[in-house]
């Protein structure tokens, strides 16, 4: 142990070392932030998305930060709610028994040069039995109005303004948002009009007690770090979820493929005869089983859970080169003077494997095991991307999987796509670069002049 | 050599062979290997006997017999007058210290000398820590490795050769066994350390009445500590005598032959060219029939020594015996 801490001492002359480390640490810290920050159930629960989680997000928007680098600003998305803010509301008893007119105006200062992506109004009423009634109104800073749909509002309910197909007919087929916004909806190329913009929610209640609340949602062209993906599902919780289950699935399989296998090449080596012979044609045997089409064929036809893949890709890469690797290196240690001793003052098999051929071998291995890491990544990334990842769980290899699905490249999503690979890319060089350096500390002959 | 062990003996070899099957493509047998082809001898407690020969001629393979690393093909070996086999093994081993020869390797490279030590006590059941360490303590302070404390932290390539076979020693002695094997304790070390190793040994076997096995090819270190030399050539012992009788009087001729090989510190002799025996060791695969040595030999009787194997005889002295037809009376 102590040899191997001076060897890791040894890494702070290779500035890559420091570098790779530095990079795995990133990960690290961005993993543990996730994990402290949004519990596992709840990642899931977003990821899976349903009903009310992403309303208030828009469709395929760009990263937020995509503004620090544009001259023309992309909006954000606006939010406009009346629950709890008792000035936007206004309510006028009628003289009837319990019915009122309640006025909600939800305005907004818009002050960007692009049109939002869409307009949506998210209803909420409470009543027994006579569900409120509703009409909307647009009005924009230069005071022209426009009347939109009227309906009858049940006790979760929404409007989606760029979808009233009458609307834009109205509009001279202009997308509601673009002609609501709109300086002249007529003109060539429209522009937004900046300023005080309001939509008026013209409310009438039958009951006493019963009440409307509205939220206007004007939807950005930008959110968040990572943007948006088709469903409206923030990407940085698929990416920042990716982190802790791609290390963990990484550093999973690379110690459990390479700890068996070294335990398996050491009793084979050891035992030798008819041991050796087994685990040898064994090894053959399932070295020209081809992997992926394996685990593609699992996926497919039993079940795509990250704990069967990852067992799958263990049992997969136990056997392969490594375990002739390993076997013709204990082989050697074998025949060393320490093992005849040791069997000379009665130490037993298992104790020579696990205490005295396998110890021998592991600094040679640790190098091995660190570039190991991000193949596993790598792998199970290339899994989620060929539709073969665990549907429950946000990976990066799952949002490339969508991007690609949803033509994220052809419709000029880059963003999608990129942040993603970015991070399976710094992944593995991390661990590339420390694994190299590893190997200069480990194996001297390897060493640069 | 000697016909039946009497009830005090510590060790007795009895016509002991260990011989390796050499198999072509797996499975046809060759033929075999005979390393060690029926040695006999009997070790008495506290008596040092050294083995000698050159390479090749199965010495080590006789250790290593007698320590249980390879199965004997056939013949007996008996400690304190049971047989070892078996079950016997396992607490025979913890009478059996063995000493190597490459110190370096001897020991475990990623293991502090402290757990080196402790490791013969655990397998051997000495559960208690404090035990341990207290004879692990005992053990280095016994091969002169003070301050204690110093030591025990360290790992094998932080010590010098000399320290580190001193930790191989104290290894060998920390079961407190009756018997040593030391196969070629120094030839790998520098002179000046030598002396010291075998110093060291030799107080370690008076000390502690230690039966001991001294195996070598280099018949100056033998006349330091051992009371019995035995002589091997192609697997078989061909001279046993007491180290000075031998010195004296050597009766093989392959013994002779190595005697005169010791290389000579008078420089009047540097341009003497010495008679070495022509030839080559035999091949072990396929020994000349007689004895083993008739190629090579000067004295060679001619249809004698090439057809049946010498009988052993003891034509000068007591317990001086050897195995020549030079020697034999009649035709055994």
């Amino acid at each position: 142990m102590r040899a191997l801490l001076a060897r890791a001492q040894e890494l702070r002359r290779y500035p890559s070392a420091i570098l790779g480390l530095a990079m795995i640490c990133t990960l690290v810290i961005l993993a543990v932030y996730a994990m402290a920050t949004m519990p596992y159930r709840e990642a899931v629960r977003l990821w899976q998305g349903g009903e009310g989680v992403w309303d208030e997000n828009p469709r395929l928007a760009k990263p937020s930060w995509f503004n620090a680098f544009r001259k023309v600003k992309l909006p954000p998305t606006i939010v406009v709610d009346s629950a709890g803010r008792p000035e936007t509301k206004q309510r006028i008893e009628f003289e009837e028994e319990g019915e009122a007119d309640v006025l909600i105006t939800l305005a907004f200062d818009y002050q960007y040069d692009v049109f939002p992506k869409e307009l949506a109004v998210y209803l909420t009423a409470n009543f027994e039995k006579v569900a409120p009634f509703a009409s909307f109104i647009w009005r924009t800073p230069d005071g022209r109005e426009f009347p939109m749909t009227s309906t009858s509002v049940r006790t979760r309910d929404s409007y989606r303004i760029s979808q009233d197909r009458k609307l834009q007919a109205e509009l001279g087929g202009r997308q509601p948002e673009i002609g609501l916004l709109a300086a002249d909806p007529w003109a060539e190329t429209p522009v937004p009009l900046k300023g005080r913009h309001e939509l008026i929610v013209d409310g009438i209640v039958f009951e006493p007690g019963s009440d409307l609340d509205a939220r206007l949602v004007v939807y950005g062209q930008v959110h968040g770090i990572a943007g948006t993906d088709h469903l409206r599902r923030d990407i940085t919780v698929a990416l920042l979820w990716g982190t802790p289950i791609a290390l963990c699935f990484g550093l999973l399989a690379a110690v459990g493929s390479m700890s068996t296998t070294m335990v398996l090449a050491a009793t084979g080596s050891w035992y030798g005869r008819w041991v050796d012979g087994l685990l040898q044609r064994l090894n053959e045997l399932v070295m020209i089983l081809p992997m992926l089409p394996i685990l593609v064929m699992v996926g497919t036809l039993y079940s795509r859970s990250i704990w069967l893949m990852l067992g799958l890709i263990i049992l997969l890469s136990i056997f392969g080169g490594a375990l002739r690797i390993y076997r013709a290196m204990f082989l050697q240690t074998r025949e060393a003077p320490y093992i005849e001793a040791a069997r000379a003052y009665g130490a037993g098999n298992l104790r020579i494997i696990f205490l005295y051929l396998i110890p021998r071998i592991i600094p040679v291995l640790v190098p091995q095991f660190v570039s190991l890491i991000p193949t596993f990544v790598f792998l199970e990334a290339t899994l989620s991307l060929l539709g073969l990842g665990d549907p429950t769980i946000p990976t990066w290899g799952k949002v490339l999987n969508d991007a690609s699905q949803n033509g994220a490249l052809f419709m000029g999503h880059y963003y999608w796509v990129l942040a993603p690979s970015l991070l399976l890319i710094f992944t593995g060089l991390g661990f590339a670069m420390l694994g190299f350096a590893l190997d200069r500390v480990f194996n001297p002959r390897l060493r640069e002049q | 050599m000697p016909e039946a062990s009497n009830g005090n003996a510590l060790l007795s070899v009895q016509n002991l062979q260990t011989w390796f099957e050499m198999r072509r493509w797996g499975f046809i047998r060759v033929g075999f290997v005979q390393a060690v082809d029926g040695v006999s001898f009997e070790l008495k407690h506290g008596e040092a006997i050294a083995v000698v020969g050159e390479s090749g001629c199965g010495k080590t393979t006789l250790a290593r017999t007698i320590l249980g690393l390879y199965p004997p093909t056939s013949g007996r070996i008996t400690f304190e007058g049971r047989e070892v086999k078996g079950s016997a093994l396992r607490q025979y081993r913890a009478n059996v210290g063995y000493v190597q020869q490459d110190p370096y390797g001897a020991l475990p490279p990623f293991l502090p000398v402290q757990r080196i030590l402790e490791e013969p006590l655990i397998i051997q059941g000495v559960r208690d820590p404090a035990e341990r360490n207290h004879r692990v303590r005992k053990a280095l302070e016994a091969v002169k490795m003070t301050p204690v404390d110093n030591f025990l932290s360290k790992f094998p390539h932080m010590l010098s050769g000399g320290q580190q076979q001193r930790v191989v020693l104290a290894r060998a002695k920390i079961l407190e066994p009756k018997l040593i094997v030391a196969d070629e304790p120094v030839s790998m070390l520098d002179a000046s350390v030598r002396v010291e190793i075998l110093e060291l040994l030799r107080e370690l076997q008076r000390k502690s009445n230690l039966g001991v096995i001294y195996i070598t090819h280099d018949l100056s270190t033998v006349r330091f500590f051992t009371e019995r030399i035995m002589v091997m050539y192609g697997g078989k012992v061909v001279e046993e005598a007491p180290v000075k009788e031998l010195l004296a009087n050597p009766l093989h001729p392959y013994t002779r032959a190595l005697l005169a090989a010791i290389p000579d510190p008078d420089p009047h002799n540097a341009e003497v060219q010495k008679e070495v025996p022509p030839g080559e060791p035999p091949s072990l695969l396929n020994p000349p029939p007689g004895c083993r040595f008739h190629p090579r030999c000067a004295s060679l009787i001619a249809g004698r020594c090439d057809a049946k194997e010498p009988p052993i005889a003891e034509p000068a002295a007591p317990g001086h015996r050897t195995a020549c037809w030079l020697y034999a009376d009649g035709d055994a």
